[in-house]
């Protein structure tokens, strides 16, 4: 299939709910694709990219941090761009502003970008198709 | 014609909201429509055979194509399906996406 250009709007904060779970999957998908992806990270998800997000130890298991392995969005995010770039597609990620300056998480990963819900719109003007994964 | 992908995330043991999303699909089909169910998280739970699969088989009768992310089904140790339904892996989402097709998430 030719590559397209897929526009995501994500409303869940991290490491609350399995919507989010799902939607990295579907975005590794279409990054595997090549597709290009837009994502607006609205309310709760524009903090997926903060930065100072870190992995912890689990004391009550008696591991630390390596053991732990703990998944960060941050870094998922990351990945996402990595993977999007090695098969030729490109990600446009958006954090809304007025989301992550109420959030105080107004420091993202590189590739990542602060915006409005203007950029919504623009997204899904210009993207072959959008899905909207709100909160439950 | 239309083509439809309605993703449902819920469990129907849970929220009654499951029913009526299920009514839509089946009302698309039958205004004509080629609609695809597509079960995720623990929308996968009414695809055991149990109370809850009975409408999902009944939609799969009717000519809604119903599928549960496969995924979702080995996070919650769900081997067996209710008759008709069938495991799909994510990209099937990404498909119908690209297709253009129209695309819902509940």
């Amino acid at each position: 299939m030719p590559k397209k250009t897929l526009t995501f709007a994500l409303m869940d904060a991290p490491y609350e709910s399995a919507n989010l779970t799902t939607a990295f999957r579907i975005l590794d998908a279409a990054a595997r694709r090549g597709h290009n992806i837009n994502v607006f990270a609205y309310e709760g998800a524009a903090a997926l990219a903060f930065t100072r997000q870190s992995p912890h130890p689990n004391p009550v298991h008696g591991k630390n941090v390596a053991e732990e392995n703990h998944p960060t969005t941050k870094d998922q995010v990351t990945a996402l761009l990595a993977v999007a770039a090695k098969n030729g597609g490109k990600v446009d990620w958006v954090n809304c502003g007025m989301c992550v300056d109420e959030r105080g998480v107004n420091e993202f990963v590189p590739g990542t970008r602060r915006g409005s819900p203007a950029d919504f719109q623009v997204f899904t003007d210009s993207s072959d198709n959008t899905l909207v994964i709100p909160t439950k | 014609m239309n083509n439809y992908l309605l993703i449902e995330s819920r469990d129907p043991f849970e929220s009654n909201d499951v029913g009526y999303y299920y009514e839509l699909s089946k009302g698309l089909v039958e205004a004509g429509n080629e609609v695809t169910l597509f079960l995720v998280q623990n929308g996968v739970l009414a695809a055991r055979p149990s109370a809850h699969s009975v409408a999902l088989s009944a939609l799969c009768q009717s000519g809604v194509k119903v599928l549960t992310d496969d995924f979702s089904l080995r996070e919650r140790g769900i081997s067996k399906l209710a008759e008709g339904i069938v495991a799909a892996p994510i990209d099937v989402i990404v498909d119908h996406l690209a297709a253009g097709h129209k695309t819902l998430w509940h």
